[in-house]
């Protein structure tokens, strides 16, 4: 039992926590607070990919000991066996001292960090615009402003029609 | 379990932690109504989860997450509070059955393919034999630095990071149009300048 929970714990709970970012998104009026349950998502779905990069024993992706100074010997010959000899780079023969985790999902969330503020700040952008152009932020009061705009357009029509 | 040897057990209770105490605080955020406790919590959050990333190697997403997480998008969404309304109104009681049925049965969903992932820190896992591990093994000879990450970011990734620029700018720019420049407030303010 505790096996299967170390083996697959952290998906159970990262999988709780996106469906809380989820809940928030679907459930908030307020549309501040439903920016703030997407990046609670978004935040959940980084915690999914660095629980993958984790190699058991590993350590931070930044090389040290031996690594170093046997690379800086045959810094040469060591590039050229990684790109000629392909089979030989998956698994136990990395030809590397110690253990280190997998630096590739690292580097995509470090841009999804990024990409993730960018969008949050054109939505925080688009919020503001919504407040002056309806003087609130609760989504289903401007859904009601919307419907009494386009109701007033129908009455408005028929008249405008005979006027003509 | 055998995956571990004993020096990670403590690593993997903090991990555990970590993952709770962001599951808590996840809660806390979707049952407030003031949007300063809601923007302060989303804040806590980041922080805890870079902490989390420490614990799980990635310390390279640890602080880009505790600077641009829990510093820039906080002040972001500061600001956008402080520019429209201090709290959210309460929903109505039946609204929020739907969503919950939603998210409970996508979450079954989710839990069932669990089932197929990799175990926790699994060095055979499709995810961590591909070109992770060659990076490793090239990097040190091509480079001669010995942070990997950097390297996979600023180099054998590098058109990934241009396009992640290209989004900054696009995100900037549509920030700019859609707030402008001063213009509206300059307009305001002559408006009121005309009716003194």
């Amino acid at each position: 039992m505790l096996e299967i929970i170390a083996a697959r714990g952290n998906y159970w709970i990262i999988i709780a926590l996106m469906m809380t970012g989820l809940y928030i998104t679907f459930e908030a009026n307020n549309l501040i607070k439903r920016l703030v349950g997407l990046s609670v998502f978004q935040t959940s779905v980084f915690l999914f990919y660095i629980t993958l990069s984790k190699v058991a024993g590993g350590t931070a992706p930044i090389l040290m000991g031996g690594d170093i100074k046997k690379k800086a010997k045959h810094a040469g010959e060591e590039a050229g066996a990684a790109a000629g000899g392909q089979g030989e780079a998956a698994g136990a023969g990395t030809g590397l001292e110690n253990v280190y985790s997998n630096p590739l999902p690292h580097v995509l969330i470090l841009t999804a960090i990024v990409v993730g503020v960018s969008t949050l700040a054109v939505g925080l952008a688009l919020v503001v615009r919504i407040r002056e152009a309806y003087g609130t932020i609760e989504s289903d009061e401007v859904r009601a402003i919307d419907i009494d705009v386009a109701l007033a357009e129908e009455m408005d029509a028929p008249a405008r029609e005979g006027a003509q | 379990m055998e995956n571990f040897s004993n020096g990670d057990y403590g690593l993997f209770l903090a991990n555990f932690l970590l993952l709770l105490i962001l599951f808590v605080v996840g809660v806390a955020i979707a049952r407030i109504r003031s949007l300063f406790a809601i923007v302060m919590l989303s804040g806590v959050y980041s922080l805890v989860s870079a902490t989390w990333f420490v614990a799980l190697d990635a310390v390279d997403v640890a602080f880009t997450e505790a600077a641009v997480g829990a510093g820039i998008s906080t002040a972001l969404m500061l600001g956008a509070m402080l520019l429209t309304a201090r709290t959210a109104k309460a929903e109505k009681r039946f609204s929020r059955i739907a969503p919950f049925l939603v998210v409970v049965v996508t979450g079954a969903v989710l839990l069932y393919a669990t089932a197929d992932l990799p175990a926790l820190g699994d060095p055979n896992s499709p995810v961590n034999t591909g070109v992770g591990q060659e990076y490793l093994q090239r990097h040190y000879g091509e480079m001669g630095f010995p942070n990997v990450v950097t390297s996979v970011l600023a180099s054998y990734r590098g058109i990934d990071t241009l396009g992640e620029v290209v989004v900054v700018f696009a995100a900037g720019l549509a920030v700019a149009l859609l707030l402008g420049f001063g213009e509206r407030s300059l307009a305001e303010s002559i408006r009121n300048g005309d009716e003194n």
